[in-house]
């Protein structure tokens, strides 16, 4: 076990700029989620940590080891690939022993580690198995059985779920959770999955366009969102953004619709975006003032829940609520804000903007 | 779900397979059939008279050490010019594999021998190693090797096992570099950080998935070495000196129309149509069995 230190970590393409420096420092035994949108660099990133691409610029350290320059063999991890990468043409007990193999173990050392890696995987009944005889999610087992068996001090993950129907993928991830409280490896989990990312992460870096835009808990990244990218990026459904002008201790969307800030911020006046989540609204009670009335284009039925889309000030809006308050297409609810959840970002440069009390 | 095309005129789909029907029965089973009734007959060398003389031919060849010569020498020209012809092809597509920079170019380069036709290859190897101002040939004489491939049997043999795996490389290394680049990238790396070092990623995970494709030019290098040099071979060397390169099919030709012994070259003609055969069924029992892993 190690921890996983970056220093000023670049990638270019030739000119073209994909990491743009990211620090972040991995604690021993840290189960690490690096969440973003398609494009963003994660992959690339945890490829860097992994030593399949070259780092443009900056340190990656395992434990106290700088590994820019060490070979993917040397650096004691292993990786969890996307598409599995299990080798066709080997058994399930051959694919898991390769690289035990290839490192010369003793043959009785690696039938038992084989066998414990097994059984912790239930993959017992598969050993002498190809990969093309197994599901999904067996396939997936195998490939995690084969990062165990080597006991590396990191395991790198590449969106090892994303190939799984939606029912195995919850399955799996609690398995993923399960193995990582019993094994207590350091671990570097990519996926653009938010829902993933919130249930594996002890700390999650949510990537924006090569930057790490909020390292934190789940908590933290859900609760006080850095940025507006961050703040829509996490939860579901995404974040409304309202453009606001603050002045003496209110929001006013439009003229009519004047918000109550909460007790005790002391924000300068001028233009801002209000953050609101969905969730954070909710039907005005009989005789309630509502804070703003929400005209109602769709109401997604979810079960639980609905979600109400439509338009506050001319800008888009979702709200959810109970499923049981019978809100439909082209209903006028009134709507209450629960104001002490409100998040305040700069308008141009979308940042949080700190709001003391 | 299968996908069927309905016709809704019942002669339509005869009429298009028709042509494809006409060529196979004129150029192929035609010729075949005669082939099998030459093989049992035995005709006079003007062609005038012809009669029934049962296995005769067949067993005239099999006491001809001529030919039990040819089937040697077809053994070690085609064993040769697939092994070679592979080996070289496989390390030219395994170095296209990485390149990154003038690939194209590469690639094209080395597909341009396919286009040449046989005869125009082995005028080609010919200018090279011919005797006196060949460039190999002179090369061959300044290291005071005494080169003349118009006479020395061994000699003969480099030349058009040079010659026709030239011919063959691009082909195979088409086919070779559609494999590797068939082979997910992710399964590399995954070798990599198990800590297997590239000569052992080639052997242990390269190769065994390149298998279907490497059994698959096996056998179309064997029949092409079988049936398709003869090209080459006439242009370069008529299968001498003294027949020290005369494969089964050069032979089928010269003992026909050269040697104007039709039967016997029927007869000949009817054993390597049993081995074409043979591969045949060797390359769909395995072959079309597509997934070897």
């Amino acid at each position: 076990m190690a921890k996983v230190t970056l220093k000023g970590v670049k990638k270019n393409y030739g000119p073209v700029k994909a990491i743009h420096g990211v620090d972040m420092e991995i604690k021993d035994g840290e189960f690490i989620v690096i969440v973003g949108p398609s494009g963003c660099g994660k992959s690339t990133l945890l490829r860097m940590i992994a030593g399949l691409e070259a780092i443009t610029d900056g340190t990656i350290q395992i434990g106290d080891r700088v590994v820019n320059n060490i070979e993917p063999a040397e650096r004691d991890i292993a990786m969890v690939f996307q598409n599995y990468a299990l080798y066709p043409h080997m058994s399930v007990y051959e694919n898991m022993s390769y690289g035990l193999r290839i490192r010369g173990r003793s043959k009785a050392d690696i039938e038992t580690r084989v066998q414990r890696a097994a059984e912790i995987l239930q993959l017992q009944p598969y050993l002498q198995r190809k990969p093309r005889e197994l599901s999904g999610g067996q396939r997936q087992r195998v490939a995690m059985g084969r990062a165990i068996v080597r006991e590396p001090s990191v395991f790198l993950f590449d969106e090892p779920l994303s190939n799984l129907d939606a029912k195995l993928r919850v399955q799996m991830r609690l398995e993923i959770k399960r193995l990582h409280q019993q094994l207590g490896v350091t671990s570097v989990y990519v996926t653009h999955d938010q829902v993933e990312a919130m249930t594996l992460a002890d700390r999650l870096v949510v990537m924006n366009q090569g930057r790490a835009d909020q390292i934190g808990s789940p908590q933290d990244v859900y609760n006080h969102p850095a940025t507006t990218y961050v703040g829509g990026f996490i939860g579901s459904p995404a974040m409304n953004f309202l453009t606001c002008r603050i002045d003496t201790g209110q929001a006013k969307l439009t003229d009519d619709v004047i918000l109550p800030l909460p007790a005790g911020w002391s924000v300068p006046a001028g233009e801002y975006s209000l953050g609101i989540r969905p969730e954070n609204l909710r039907i005005a009670r009989a005789g309630e003032t509502a804070h703003l009335q929400l005209d109602v284009d769709v109401a997604e039925e979810l079960g639980a829940d609905t979600l109400l889309h439509g338009k506050i000030a001319g800008e888009e809006m979702v709200v959810r609520v109970p499923s049981h308050a019978g809100f439909h297409d082209h209903s006028r609810p009134g709507l209450v804000i629960d104001i002490e959840r409100l998040h305040l970002f700069d308008r141009e440069s979308g940042l949080r903007v700190a709001t003391p009390g | 779900m299968e996908k069927r095309v309905v016709f809704h005129n019942r002669f339509l789909p005869y009429l298009l397979v028709a042509p494809q029907i006409a060529i196979t029965v004129i150029f192929f089973f035609w010729p075949a059939s005669q082939a099998v009734v030459q093989s049992v007959l035995r005709e006079d060398a003007f062609g005038t008279s012809s009669y029934f003389v049962g296995m005769e031919n067949f067993a005239a060849l099999f006491e001809d050490d001529y030919y039990l010569n040819s089937f040697k020498i077809t053994a070690l020209f085609s064993t040769l010019v697939t092994t070679l012809g592979l080996g070289i092809s496989l390390v030219l597509a395994v170095t296209a594999d990485r390149l990154i920079r003038g690939a194209t170019i590469y690639k094209t380069l080395l597909i341009w021998p396919y286009a040449v036709a046989p005869a125009v290859a082995g005028a080609l190897w010919g200018f090279v190693f011919l005797p006196g101002p060949g460039v190999f040939a002179w090369l061959l004489a300044q290291m005071g090797v005494d080169w003349n491939f118009h006479l020395n049997g061994g000699q003969a043999m480099f030349v058009v096992v040079v010659a026709a795996t030239w011919k063959q490389i691009s082909y195979n290394f088409l086919f070779f570099l559609a494999g590797l680049q068939a082979i997910p990238k992710s399964l590399i790396e995954a070798a990599a950080i198990d800590g297997a070092k590239p000569f052992r990623r080639f052997w242990t995970i390269i190769l065994p998935m390149l298998s279907p494709t490497l059994f698959f030019l096996i056998v179309v290098n064997v029949v092409y070495a079988f049936f398709e040099t003869f090209g080459v071979i006439h242009s370069l060397t008529r299968g001498g000196p003294a027949k020290s390169t005369e494969i089964l099919v050069y032979k089928v030709w010269y003992d026909g129309f050269e040697a104007q012994d039709l039967g016997g070259s029927a007869a000949q003609s009817v054993i390597l149509m049993a081995i074409v055969i043979g591969l045949t069924v060797i390359q769909f029992r395995y072959i079309e069995r597509k997934v070897h892993y």
